[in-house]
């Protein structure tokens, strides 16, 4: 018998929320005020948790690190969110959703969590227009919706390509509300250190004021991290320059089981690097594969031509182009999930294909899509002979009222007009799938202490579908924890106001400042960057899109010593007091030296392919899927939840068996 | 790429310990700058060398790097967000520099955005006028009414986008003589006046978030419209009519 309970809920998949809901504990209205729930992370996750449970009259503390709020990088989602409505009636469902997601996660999700998750997405599109997010709209003014990877339906709800920052501002003026009225203490420009357990139960954290350097002490009766993802452990991805784990593997640290560290996303479409100077990788969102068709050229003469300077893409013929998704996956064509298009890029560049001069970009076209709508508007607009020029500007027209924002994003960044010559893109870091591992309440390991969002390992098993992550995000935030929280703090209501000054906030806070001194007296020769770039090779190198034993056991043995070298060469200018963004971004990456090494750990340990987790060891042989991922599930059908045992190299692994009983377990096919 | 060659540049960076210290500008040379990094990646590089020489880094905000977080604010050679238009400093590419330029990097200047160090600001007077108004109360129930319940004419709900994608990052009240806020303040009653959920309160809405605005210490508007040239994500100067607009409505009508 597992250690991990998972506590599902008994019956049928349908009943399983609304039951729960039904039989667990709730705190009564005037209760509500003498608990305090603390919030760390502001995104959507954090911030409509934070929201609701002040709403609910919980008294609510919450921290970034960023100046506001607004600022989490849930705001740099672009293509949209997810939810069953129908609107389109193109047979969707609550289900269907359902069916998607457990499917696309590559059959390593919780299917009650991921079940509740369709059934609160019709909600979440309800609430956001209540709060007045600018939905794109058609004519007749209802809502607009597109369609994603992985999917046959268009259920995802956008505004432009920025629904990420529509939504989370959406989150940002609900708190607001809630901090006018001193429901919400808002602390920006801090960051959680470490949590404080007290009992066995999450009761506080420490947090450092960013301004003045100044070590904090906050007590709660609820500790809940919405801090994110840890994509940034590969130094370069999409994530925000900030983004960490440090939150949540302080939390591991102390007791919360760490999931499936190594279930990661690499996305097909971004921004392929240019040079060593590069600090990060931009997207380009998944919503331009519905317009977008990815080639590279059928001969290595024009490969190598284009490579040269001497051939543009625009004048390599059609019959001279492999659309290689289209043509190895017909039926979804250039909707397939993630993982599968950027293993596909991979195959076709590490063959030789790739179109820039580090070999790595293929091209996103959207010539065809500019001519059909450019004909389309063309007859809208009563234009019944248009040239082919006119065709061109209308085509140009719609696409840019479409994806106009990624399109400047993209010309600015590459200094090409993708209106007039193809995209180039290359797979990128963008999202970590695995995370703190918590029960159908969202309670890690740790009693009290819960995990929300990206931080979270719950809903996306192995592979997460576009437009999904704002579904969880917010599915967590405003309608699964405010109602599951309510269960553990109904016996908190005679506990009343925890005191700071336990020994265990002593403790807790020297462990914080011994850390912060030893980092700066190091007075090492090498800058934290250096050590994070280091840290980044390796894990792209041997962790990266394809794994294999040998070079993730290379991997281990590297980063132990990267690690090693850290803590006796890194120089740390300043002190601890004040603004100090060197010691905050040497805390976030000695806390990335240790994570890396739990990541290999576990890829090393998960001997099959399963979504974005593909070994080179398990790959199908024959048959109609040769060369694709072989997933295993008579060995691998569990989720690892690693505890800390004092060395991430020793972690101790617990398996938490998956149960299907409502989805067969199927190979997954986008032939 | 444009594949031109590395620039060597004198930077004239504003350096200032903490709010309480004066500051003054310094001078720094940076050398071998690919044109196709971006502004920070140059910052980045500078303060790589700081630190391996032993100095202390510049402190400049920072997070998404693709122009959405609104994090990012350097006022470069006399522009906010620098030489380029519809861009945040992020955003903009060393390809707009030349070898040998010298290059002037100052703080979002404006008494109600203090300088917390070097070339950061603090910006929490947005903050307030934000949690003064800027929401629609209607709480998480997860039973208010279909999403499709009301239509919404296309026309409404992407003017109210436009507005709505302000990044909050103040480069309208840096570069506005006047310190004015009206641009940021305008988008968000401006996004809530145009939406039928926006309207129930839209009075209060607006009479608060200006008071709150005044009470910061933001300039007036005076239509010079150098706000809306800055903004890195073109919000329209008549989003500031249409508060004005609300904000009359409102004092000459509220019951109370």
């Amino acid at each position: 018998m597992s250690v991990l309970d998972s506590k599902i809920p008994e019956g049928p998949i349908k009943d399983k929320w609304t039951n729960h809901k039904n039989n667990i504990n709730v705190v009564n209205p005037a209760n509500k005020r003498l608990i305090d729930v603390i919030v760390v992370g502001t995104g959507l996750a954090g911030g409509s948790a934070a929201a609701s449970l002040a709403e609910m009259g919980y008294s609510v503390k919450a921290f970034a690190y960023q100046d506001s709020p607004r600022r989490a990088h849930s705001i740099a989602a672009q293509g949209g969110i997810n939810a069953a409505k129908n609107y389109q009636n193109d047979g969707d469902s609550n289900y269907r959703l359902f069916y998607d997601t457990v499917k696309g996660g590559d059959y390593r999700a919780r299917e009650a969590n991921v079940y509740r998750l369709a059934e609160v997405s019709g909600n979440i599109i309800d609430q956001c227009v209540a709060q007045g997010v600018p939905f794109a709209r058609e004519y007749g003014g209802l809502l607009d919706n597109r369609s994603f990877g992985g999917v046959l339906v268009s259920r995802t709800f956008y505004a432009k390509g920025q629904t990420g920052q529509q939504l989370l501002l959406g989150a940002y003026s609900a708190m607001n509300r809630q901090i006018g009225k001193g429901k919400i203490q808002m602390f920006n420009r801090h960051e959680m250190l470490d949590v404080v357990v007290i009992d066995g139960k999450a009761r506080g954290i420490i947090a450092r004021d960013l301004v003045t350097g100044k070590i904090e002490r906050h007590s709660a009766h609820a500790v809940v991290i919405a801090t994110g993802g840890y994509g940034n452990v590969f130094f370069l991805s999409t994530n925000a320059m900030g983004s960490n784990v440090t939150a949540a593997w302080k939390i591991h640290k102390k007791g919360a089981y760490f999931a499936n560290p190594c279930y990661t996303q690499i996305h097909p479409t971004c921004v392929p690097r240019s040079g060593d100077h590069q600090s990060k990788l931009t997207l380009m969102s998944e919503s331009l594969r519905n317009d977008g068709r990815i080639w590279v050229p059928k001969n290595m003469d024009d490969v190598k031509a284009i490579r040269e300077g001497n051939l543009k893409p625009t004048q390599i013929a059609e019959e001279n182009r492999d659309y290689y998704l289209e043509r190895r996956y017909p039926a979804f064509g250039n909707l397939v999930p993630r993982d599968v298009a950027s293993r596909a890029a991979k195959e076709r560049c590490d063959a030789g294909y790739g179109v820039n001069a580090t070999g790595e970009a293929v091209y996103l076209d959207f010539k065809a899509a500019i001519q059909r709508y450019g004909k389309e508007k063309a007859l809208v607009t009563g234009n019944h002979n248009p040239t082919e020029a006119e065709i061109l500007a209308y085509g140009e027209e719609v696409i840019e009222a479409k994806y106009g924002n990624l399109f400047q994003m993209y010309e600015k960044i590459v200094d090409q007009n993708p209106y007039k010559t193809p995209m180039m893109i290359y797979p990128a870091v963008h999202y970590t799938m695995g995370g703190i591992w918590v029960d159908y309440n969202l309670m890690t390991t740790i009693p009290g202490c819960y995990a929300a969002g990206e931080a979270n390992f719950s809903d996306h098993g192995a592979n997460r579908l576009g437009a999904s992550a704002l579904m969880q995000g917010l599915a967590d935030g405003y309608f699964v924890l405010p109602y599951t929280i309510g269960d553990y703090l109904a016996d908190e209501i005679r506990t009343g106001a925890i005191p700071t000054d336990s020994p265990e906030f002593d403790v807790a806070e020297k462990e914080v400042t011994d850390t912060l001194n030893k980092l700066i007296n190091i007075k090492g020769t090498k800058s934290v960057d250096y050590f994070h770039k280091e840290l980044g090779k390796v894990m792209w190198d041997n962790v990266g899109m394809a794994r294999n034993e040998a070079g993730l056991k290379e991997a281990i043995e590297k980063i132990g010593k990267i690690r090693e070298e850290f803590w006796k060469d890194v120089r740390v200018p300043g002190s601890v007091e004040g603004m100090n963004s060197e010691l905050e971004k040497a805390v976030r990456v000695a806390d990335f030296l240790e994570l890396g090494e739990l990541f290999a750990l576990d890829a090393l340990n998960r001997n099959e392919s399963c979504g974005g987790h593909f070994r080179e060891e398990s790959v199908e042989l024959g048959g109609e899927q040769k060369g694709e991922a072989k997933r295993d599930d008579v060995n691998f059908k569990y989720v690892a939840a690693w505890e800390w045992t004092g060395n991430p190299g020793q972690a101790k692994m617990h398996k938490e068996e998956l149960e299907f009983n409502d989805i067969e377990l199927k190979q997954r096919s986008y032939k | 790429m444009s594949g031109t060659k590395d620039m060597n540049l004198t930077l004239k960076i504003w350096r200032q310990k903490d709010q309480k210290s004066s500051g003054k500008m310094m001078d720094y040379k940076v050398n071998a700058i690919s044109p196709d990094s971006s502004f920070l990646e140059m910052m980045d590089v500078l303060n790589e060398d700081l630190v391996n020489k032993g100095e202390e880094p510049v402190a400049f905000d920072h997070d998404c790097r693709e122009g959405i977080c609104g994090m990012c604010s350097l006022y470069i050679d006399g522009e906010a967000h620098g030489p380029d238009r519809a861009i945040t400093t992020c955003q903009l590419h060393m390809r707009k520099f030349k070898d040998g330029d010298t290059i002037t990097i100052e703080p979002w200047r404006a008494k109600a955005f203090p300088v917390l160090k070097d070339l950061i600001v603090d910006r929490t007077s947005f903050e307030r006028i934000q949690q003064a108004g800027g929401f629609i109360s209607v709480n998480t129930s997860g039973n208010t009414q279909d999403a499709n319940a009301i239509p919404i004419s296309k026309h409404d709900a992407d003017k109210a986008m436009d507005a709505a994608t302000c990044i909050g990052c103040g480069a309208c009240v840096a570069t506005c003589k006047n310190a004015s806020a009206m641009l940021f303040v305008g988008a968000k009653v401006a996004q809530f006046s145009l939406l039928p959920q926006g309207k129930v309160e839209r009075k209060d809405r607006v009479l608060n978030m200006v008071k709150q605005m005044d009470l910061e210490g933001f300039g007036n508007c005076t239509n010079t419209g150098a706000c809306e040239v800055e903004c890195p994500k073109g919000i329209s100067l008549e989003n500031i009519a249409i508060m004005n607009r609300e904000y009359l409505m409102a004092s000459i009508s509220k019951e109370d």
